[in-house]
């Protein structure tokens, strides 16, 4: 049996899917909150991915990937059910802490809804009063609905366009959820750092606790680079040691968002490179299947 | 009988290792030593006086027979000297290329009280390299222990500590958190001091030995290490992670892009071959003027892999002067030839903006050596108003590293105040059956010390699960239950 292979994997739309591995042992370890880092092959690239779920059972590990550059779309064409990825290594980061927060507001942007999931399961099996935002750019784009509402006591859909729930971003699910309730102890949100950023001024001026999950550039995720650096309150913190949980009030969002934009060049860079190879790979095949059938 | 060598009719000058021309070198990751020639190696071996008192073998931090070996290599018996090599230095060709010799066997040479010493690593790492090439290795027969042992982490501590005890006849998995084993000496130490191939070749021998490496296992998240000592079932575990996380300077600008730690360079280029991108797909777009700040053997190479990945300009910054410089004296020297220009007493105050988040250049200090501190080290101070800019791109922190949290978050593991695992004096942590040695445990140091803490963790592992170390053996007569072979050397053995 080879290691970390893909046992299930599932298409919410073009750029967006879902991978399921089979890894017992962390799907044993694994918590709500924590990640992995993956290569795809020998010469990749090392890519932090939430754990968005896991089924101590079956001895697997989801995770939810958007193609958005070389390593997410080549994955997207080779990660096909019965292969395997070259590494796998987790969980990784300190598990998010299940507070005793007694309602509490689990919000997930886009493909941040993935790993919102377990935490929000997590909150409604100790007892707290679970509403769940979800945001996507449109109802097309939308996944994981029917699962999450299972785990909530209010479910709150916003897409961009109005197409499915309310239209607005989910700061404006937030909004609706606490005018409902003036009791809410904890908003954890999970989603791009723009949409975190967000929650974050939504809820500073009520002093609701935010819980927010950073995406730094990672390499190792172990704490020996320093590369997932975040600034939170005076202190640095490394991403993939110290967190990838910080209180939302206390985060530098702006110094994520620059150093996010590290690599811009280099990434644009990576995924020419390998289309063009592609281009000439199936060229290749192109002229020797022409060449094939002149022979015949 | 041959007329006894002297200082006098020994050769006078240590052989020359050839090396690429440092114009070359500088821009290409070739082995900038390229390794001696068998002449090279008789010559060399000429100069041993075989002195009876043999100060060398106590300057080893592993107490190699060093005029053992090097007197195989005199009778050109390659194989002898890798045999007697091999009784005590599990990786010879590593170890000849970055212990620092000139502190350790070499600084203790009889022939270095009136010329050069003898050039042991050098003569170390030929026989090394040999036995690569030949395919040599010395497999024992190892009776087995019925122990199982785990080690974390495969870096220099770990390996050494795992050849041990699987010599031992201990069952013996060593657990990496990358997807290749190495630790340092893969993600670190780059290809033009030790190639990853040497590397590859003793990990392979180790192998041979039965250890089993299991990559990609991040312990402590992925189990801990209760759960070894318990529902996994080691007998014993060795804790050998490593210092990790990296310290920044805590300046203005730190965080900028452009501002990086020279674990993360080095980890970039060397083990996911950025140097290779796109073919490789980890980029590390390197400046066009680089200052590397510190003066450690971790800043050499963060300065020797920048101008290899194409900087125009490369700076050492440091804060200290060249006498303090903790980096080994060939290695400041072999960044000298290559054009690295050093700024010796110089301090960075602050990083500068280049007003798109990336980095424009640096505010240094100059300073002055005051009185020493309570390392005996001068202290340096700032001088005041000496403060001028410096025109740089991208900015390498290679200034230490702190002890790495993960085994201390999760496990109950007793830890010093500065985080690092803290043990008694044979290296046994406060858990029961597990010990630890290398950076974890001393903080930063040398591949030398990791090793030598790597052996003594064995030893203690050993006593602690009742196996007699085979470094004494006893020979009490027909019913030895234990001890060394010597026809096999060096392991432990059951007479039926």
């Amino acid at each position: 049996m080879p290691d970390f292979e893909i046992v299930t994997r599932e298409d919410f739309s073009d750029v967006t899917y879902l991978l399921e591995v089979r890894h017992p042992l962390m799907a044993k370890a694994a918590k709500p909150g924590q990640f992995v880092i993956v290569m795809l092959h020998e010469n990749g690239e090392r890519i932090p991915l939430t754990i968005a779920d896991f089924d101590r059972e079956k001895g697997t590990i989801t995770l939810v990937i958007q193609a958005v550059g070389k390593t997410t779309r080549q994955m997207q064409q080779e990660c096909q059910v019965g292969t395997s990825l070259y590494a796998l290594v987790g969980p990784m980061g300190i598990p998010s802490p299940v507070s005793h927060a007694k309602k509490v507001v689990c919000v997930g942007g886009g493909l941040g809804v993935a790993p919102i999931y377990p935490q929000a399961r997590a909150f409604k099996e100790a007892g707290a009063y679970v509403i769940g935002v979800v945001g996507f750019r449109n109802k097309d784009l939308v996944f994981w609905d029917k699962k999450f509402r299972a785990v909530c006591d209010e479910f709150i859909i916003c897409t961009d366009d109005g197409s499915a729930g309310i239209k607005g971003l989910v700061t404006a699910g937030i909004a609706q959820a606490v005018e409902k309730h003036a009791d809410i102890d904890e908003v954890i949100a999970i989603g791009p750092p723009i949409m975190m950023k967000g929650c974050a001024e939504a809820t500073r001026p009520l002093k609701i606790k935010t819980m927010v999950s950073l995406n730094p550039v990672m390499v190792d995720g172990t704490g020996m680079c320093g590369g997932c650096r975040v600034k939170i309150g005076d202190q640095v913190k490394f991403a993939c040691v110290d967190g990838p949980d910080f209180d939302g009030h206390l985060v530098d969002f702006d110094d994520l968002l620059m150093r996010l934009r590290r690599y811009t060049k280099e990434e644009r860079m990576a995924l020419d490179h390998w289309e063009h190879e592609k281009g000439c790979r199936l060229q290749k095949k192109i002229s020797s299947a022409v060449k094939e059938s002149a022979r015949k | 009988m041959a007329k006894k060598k002297t200082i006098r009719t020994i050769p006078q000058e240590r052989t020359p290792m050839p090396e690429q021309p440092a114009a070359v070198r500088a821009r290409n990751f070739e082995e900038v030593a390229c390794g001696y020639h068998p002449d090279d190696a008789l010559r060399e071996s000429e100069r041993c006086l075989m002195c009876p008192d043999q100060p060398c073998v106590s300057g080893c931090p592993v107490g190699i027979n060093i005029p053992g070996f090097i007197q195989k290599i005199n009778q050109k018996d390659l194989r002898g000297a890798y045999d007697i090599l091999t009784e005590t230095s599990l990786l010879p060709a590593i170890c000849g290329r970055v212990c620092p010799q000139e502190n350790q066997c070499e600084g203790k040479c009889t022939v270095g009280d009136s010329l050069e010493p003898v050039a042991i690593g050098r003569l170390e790492r030929f026989v090394g390299d040999t036995a690569i090439r030949e395919g040599w290795a010395n497999i024992p027969y190892i009776e087995p222990s019925g122990f199982k042992v785990g080690i974390i982490g495969s870096g220099p501590a770990g390996m050494a500590c795992a050849a041990d005890m699987a010599k031992a006849g201990c069952d013996v998995t060593v657990f990496e958190a990358f997807h290749q084993p190495g630790g340092v000496l893969k993600y670190g130490i780059p290809d033009f001091r030790l190639p990853n191939s040497v590397i590859d070749a003793e990990i392979n021998n180790l192998r041979k030995l039965g250890v089993k490496f299991q990559c990609n296992t991040l312990v402590g998240r992925l189990f801990t290490v209760e759960q070894m000592t318990t529902e996994m079932g080691f007998d014993a575990v060795f804790v050998g992670v490593g210092a990790g996380y990296p310290t920044m300077l805590g300046i203005p600008g730190d965080s900028l892009n452009g501002v990086l730690s020279a674990n993360e360079l080095l980890t970039r280029c060397n083990l996911m071959r950025a140097k290779e991108f796109p073919n490789f797909d980890t980029p590390q777009p390197i400046g066009k003027r680089v200052a590397v700040v510190g003066a450690g053997n971790t800043a050499m190479d963060a300065m020797r892999v920048s101008l290899r990945l194409g900087a125009e300009k490369v700076y050492c910054i440091y804060r200290r002067s060249r006498k303090e410089a903790p980096a080994r004296a060939e290695e400041v020297h072999h960044a000298e030839e290559e054009g690295v220009e050093f700024h010796w007493l110089t301090n960075p105050v602050a990083v500068l903006d280049n007003g798109s988040g990336g980095v424009r250049g640096m505010r240094c200090v100059r300073m002055e050596l005051g009185e020493p501190d309570e390392s005996g080290r001068r202290r340096p101070v700032p001088v005041p108003g000496s403060e001028f800019d410096f025109e740089v791109d991208l900015i390498v922190y290679a200034i230490g590293t702190n002890a790495n949290p993960i085994m201390g978050q999760t496990s109950k593991l007793k830890l010093n105040k500065w985080g690092y695992i803290d043990t008694d004096a044979n290296l046994a942590t406060s858990m029961a059956g597990v010990f630890a040695g290398g950076d974890i445990v001393t903080g930063a140091a040398t591949v030398i010390m990791a090793m030598g803490a790597g052996r003594k963790a064995a030893a203690s592992m050993k006593a602690y699960l009742g196996i007699r170390d085979p470094q004494h053996p006893y020979h009490s007569g027909e019913d030895t239950l234990f001890g060394i072979d010597l026809a096999e050397k060096n392991f432990v053995r059951v007479r039926a």
